[in-house]
């Protein structure tokens, strides 16, 4: 690892004052899950870090009835995995969050580095994305806010300016008649996903017709892939095993995998198929009791 | 470029520690070269394996993946931090020996590490919690059967003690 000049912020003020000073040659250091890794392996150096994370203003879960869920971006993996509050309302983050790396990991790691690091392996990426996710930028500037889905270009590339900070994450508040369902599919739980997905579908109250449905997947292209022809497909249709299986099968083609140690491309485009069914189908069970 | 180095106050096993290092030293380092702790092993350096878990403020973390300068202030434990000071072995410890719970040895420290972390944590944890705490602890000698039946017994002997 190559030396680097190294600054602890002390509000998320001097953070933003800090990063517009260095933002050429910085890089923001939150819980380092994978920054530490990439400074060790020499992908990246940076001459100097700003580390966030002992910034409290930014670790936080809070509710609202009308504006919904907002996440600070140093929240840890752990936390949001065992916050009572997203268990009740938002129970498939804290399903999704047990399986994000290990438990050392989900302890240290924060959800904003998560989103920060941009690898498309990531879990927590698509389920937000499902769950219509929007994000905070803060710079010395001033402040935007993103669709989370707008923010991925690129393999490990975001639309992050290099003076700003990813300081929360908003969900809107849960939508009637819509369950959101992720699975994933890896040889050990704690292992790389092979494959993942998200599914969000919402139902015309007390009938079988999709109203709504969105489908998110990991470790399938550069960055978390949503799959609209295949959601396009189910919109305004009564759910059958039929239809499902076809959505499913579209949603493969739309895929843009890799291959790589842990699976080839076309194993991974049949596991979608079988993953994205899978999550078609559960997703609308819950959603016709939601 | 040589960076000039900082100052860290950290408490390690209970006692406090000033520190003067570069900061780019991870936990693990600082543990091992410039404390001598070298309980805490080091493997595959890339927050895969465990080997190196430690517990900081309660939690357990992979010291690997942690910068030396984030433990400012904060209180960590290594596997020398178990027993007492009398040389009296931890509960976990004791279960350790009594179950072979490893092989080579090399992974125990971190395995010691997670498993008390989670002890704390819960007081009456599921098989379930068991196994998903192993997770992020590899073995490549024995396995884990042992492993998991040595946590189990402190379990059972913490249901037992508490009737």
């Amino acid at each position: 690892m190559k030396d680097f000049e190294y600054f602890s912020a002390s509000s998320l003020q001097e953070a933003c004052s800090l990063i517009s000073q260095y933002k050429d040659v910085g890089k923001v250091l939150a819980g380092g899950q994978s920054l530490i890794t990439l400074l060790r392996q020499k992908l990246i150096s940076p001459t100097c870090l700003i580390d966030i994370k002992g910034l409290k203003e930014l670790d936080f879960i809070e509710f609202d009835k009308k504006s919904g869920l907002r996440i600070g971006a140093l929240t840890t993996h752990r936390a949001i995995e065992k916050s009572p509050l997203i268990q009740e309302k938002y129970n498939v983050l804290s399903e999704m969050e047990k399986s994000v790396a290990s438990v050392q990991t989900r302890n240290w790691g924060t959800i904003g580095g998560n989103l920060c690091s941009a690898d498309p392996i990531g879990d927590p990426a698509p389920s937000l994305i499902a769950l219509g996710a929007k994000i905070k930028l803060v710079s010395a500037k001033g402040e935007r806010a993103v669709a989370l889905e707008e923010f991925f270009t690129d393999y490990f590339t975001t639309i992050i300016e290099p003076d700003e900070i990813l300081a929360e994450i908003q969900l809107p508040p849960p939508a009637a008649n819509t369950a959101v369902e992720y699975m994933k599919f890896a040889t050990i739980e704690a292992g790389i996903k092979i494959v993942s997905t998200s599914v969000a579908v919402t139902v015309e109250a007390g009938s079988d017709v999709c109203k709504d449905a969105k489908i998110v997947m990991s470790a399938v292209a550069p960055i978390p892939l949503i799959t609209k022809k295949a959601a396009e497909m189910l919109k305004g249709k009564k759910l059958t095993d039929d239809l499902i299986e076809e959505a499913a099968k579209m949603a493969a083609s739309e895929t843009d995998p890799t291959t790589d140690v842990h699976a080839s491309a076309e194993y991974r485009k049949e596991i979608v198929k079988v993953l994205v069914k899978r999550a078609i189908k559960k997703a609308f069970e819950k959603a016709k009791k939601a | 470029m040589d960076s000039s180095k900082k100052t860290i106050n950290v408490k390690v096993n209970g006692e406090p520690y000033e520190v003067s290092i570069k900061p780019k030293m991870t936990l693990l380092q600082l543990l091992r070269n410039e404390l001598g702790l070298t309980g805490t092993k080091q493997a595959c350096m890339d927050n895969s394996c465990g080997a190196c878990t430690v517990i900081v403020n309660k939690m357990a973390v992979k010291a690997c993946s942690v910068l030396a300068m984030q433990v400012n202030g904060k209180e960590v434990t290594t596997v020398e931090g178990l027993a007492s000071k009398d040389g009296k072995l931890s509960i976990l410890q004791e279960a350790f020996l009594e179950h072979s719970a490893f092989q080579c040895g090399f992974c125990s420290p971190g395995k010691l590490m997670s498993s008390t972390a989670m002890l704390e944590e819960l007081e009456n944890p599921t098989e379930e919690d068991i196994r998903r705490d192993m997770e992020g602890n590899l073995c490549r000698c024995t396995g884990y059967v042992q492993y998991l039946e040595a946590i189990k017994e402190v379990v059972r002997q913490r249901k037992e003690g508490s009737k």
